[in-house]
């Protein structure tokens, strides 16, 4: 019933390298990048009620252990990328337990400090990060001799490894272990009063979720070749929280939706003005204020208003 | 032994900064259960609207009071006009806030530009202290003195005032505080002014250590966070201790490991986290 419209889309998203010019594919590089690490953000915000403002913690963490193992180490792809990845994960294990002695406001402050400490350690410690300067010199794979430095190529191998993480996502939600965290936030002390262990249902779904943002972190320095410590900052959480909450949390298509939203903004905003931050801001207080539960819920909503529906 | 006498003003100045951010951000989390992340902007707002000030000739006390006004009308206004719309939800709330911050840093970036303001030390306080035959930086200590007496003032308002006896029933129980006729409406709104006040004037007083700069709230934000973290919510005293044990763990981790000194701040919280979730102090869990 849904496979036909999903093949579809599928198909298009995987058509567009074939038609599109470099600069409009490079950009779609960047929004299924986007898109992972907001899906990745969602397994918290949306279906855990965790309102995490230190995401980008784990996509710069795992994206500055590829690129450090890469140039420090002389170490080859084959290495890096799954180090990264076991690495960030584990980091994801301290800090959730760590920010889930805190429910709540409390979770978000903590989260928030932990990341303003990884953040300013990727400015301080200048032996291993080089400070404001960032890593350069780093490379893309090359899986089977098949050069990731054409644009389309990348394309192409984001898709693929956005949809893989996607998916998994998805079965991730719908398990029986996903609706146990669904249930941890709506009803935390009934699921606590029906024998679930609250603390290690989230505490499990917050290494999950950094899993796949570093998952989007290797994503992310591949494509740009590049790393600053400004990925670790919280204009970067926000933003994938903007992903989160505009598209609609706790549903599967929104981060998605909401990471074409933001990236197309960003890219066009920039063209145009320089005020990101101020653009961003304005955004979010919009989106909260006028639209809390999602542009899609949200224009409906409005809609029926201006029309003079009551409801 | 001069440079451990300066590092430990330095703590104590930053501890005493410290503490008028993070006490205001405590008394309206205690009360209103509201994370406002703008209170690093309206620190940063503080340094450069005291920068302008200053900068006009009007010496550094009017700076520093024409800070407090500013930043404790802006502080009613975000109550009044933005969370006020966001009642009972704590997390629109918030990030609501997270919002509004960045709203004000690009702003501060297009109205003062990106280099640092400096705010010039006060003649008065200009020359250092001599005494048993170390140099002590004057302005560091009346630093020290302004968050010793902004302290006491703030520990006289909460428990000896008609005000301060609102302020704790609503902390302790909002419901029970409404039901018997505290008019909790205003009550909000005056510790929102009250809390950016005082993170006004740490910014106005911060101006001749730090100059007001772009990113000084970044800088600030987090600290205040692990000092509420720290110390607990609800207390006033904890705030006061984490402040200072803040001030001296940030001084001297950057003075000894240069590098290292924001893994240094993690420890504290970390072990404070670990052992007692509700801070040092803390009376209301969060």
């Amino acid at each position: 019933m849904k496979r036909l419209p999903i093949a579809a889309l599928l198909l298009l998203l995987f058509s567009i390298p074939l038609f599109a010019g470099e600069y409009f594919v490079n950009l779609g590089s960047q929004i299924l990048i986007a898109a992972v690490f907001a899906a990745s953000l969602n397994l918290l915000v949306g279906y855990g009620g965790l309102t995490s403002l230190g995401h980008a913690t784990f996509m710069g963490l795992s994206a500055y252990i590829s690129a450090w193992l890469a140039v420090k180490m002389g170490l080859g792809h084959a290495a890096t990328a799954p180090a990264a990845l076991l690495l960030t994960t584990l980091i994801g294990v301290a800090f959730g337990w760590i920010a889930l002695r805190a429910t709540g406001l409390g979770f978000l402050m903590l989260t928030l400090a932990l990341s303003q400490i990884v953040w300013g350690l990727g400015y301080r410690w200048v032996s291993v990060t080089n400070g404001d300067n960032g890593l350069s010199g780093l490379t893309r794979p090359q899986p089977f001799g098949w050069s990731l430095d054409v644009s389309s190529h990348f394309f192409w191998f984001s898709l693929l490894v956005s949809c893989v993480c996607i998916f998994l996502m998805a079965r991730f939600v719908k398990s029986p272990f996903g609706a146990s965290l669904r249930g941890t936030k709506d009803q935390a002390r009934r699921m606590a009063a029906l024998g679930f262990n609250v603390h290690a249902i989230r505490w499990f779904s917050f290494i999950v979720a950094s899993f796949f943002a570093a998952v989007a972190g290797l994503l992310y320095v591949y494509f740009h070749k590049y790393i600053h410590p400004s990925v670790m900052s919280v204009t970067v959480s926000a933003e994938a929280l903007l992903c989160v909450i505009a598209g609609g949390a706790g549903t599967i298509a929104g981060p998605l939706v909401g990471a074409i939203l933001v990236v197309v903004l960003k890219t066009y905003a920039s063209a145009y003005i320089e005020r990101w931050n101020m653009m961003l801001g304005l955004v979010f207080l919009f989106i909260v204020v006028f639209m809390p539960a999602g542009l899609v819920p949200g224009v409906a909503h409005w809609t029926r208003r201006l029309r003079g529906d009551k409801s | 032994m001069q440079i451990w006498v300066i590092q430990i003003l330095n703590s104590l100045s930053l501890g005493g900064l410290l503490f008028m951010l993070s006490s205001g951000f405590a008394l309206i989390f205690g009360l209103m259960r509201i994370a406002n992340l703008t209170h690093g902007s309206l620190f940063m707002l503080g340094a450069y609207v005291a920068a302008t000030v200053a900068r006009a000739g009007y010496g550094l006390a009017l700076a520093a009071l024409a800070a407090m006004f500013a930043v404790g009308l802006l502080g009613g206004l975000i109550e009044r006009l933005v969370l006020r719309r966001l009642a009972n939800n704590a997390q629109g709330q918030v990030l609501a806030t997270l919002g509004l911050s960045f709203v004000a840093a690009d702003f501060c970036l297009m109205v003062w530009g990106g280099d640092p303001i400096p705010i010039i030390t006060p003649a008065l306080f200009k020359a250092p202290l001599r005494m048993m035959g170390l140099i002590f930086p004057t302005y560091r200590l009346v630093v020290l003195v302004a968050a010793i007496v902004s302290a006491l003032l703030l520990y006289l308002l909460i428990e000896r005032t008609r005000l301060g006896a609102m302020i704790r029933a609503g902390v302790d129980d909002m419901s029970m505080a409404r039901a018997v006729g505290i008019p909790v409406s205003l009550l909000f709104t005056t510790v929102f002014c009250l809390g950016a006040a005082l993170a006004g004037l740490g910014g106005a007083l911060a101006g001749p250590i730090f100059n007001a700069y772009p990113g000084l709230d970044a800088e600030m934000l987090p600290l205040a966070l692990i000092v509420v973290i720290l110390g607990g919510v609800g207390s006033l005293a904890g705030t006061f201790i984490a402040s200072f044990i803040i001030g001296f763990i940030y001084t001297f981790g950057i003075a000894l490991m240069p590098d290292l000194a924001y893994v240094i701040l993690f420890l504290p919280m970390v072990l404070v986290i670990a052992f007692k979730p509700s801070g040092l102090f803390g009376r209301v869990s969060t």
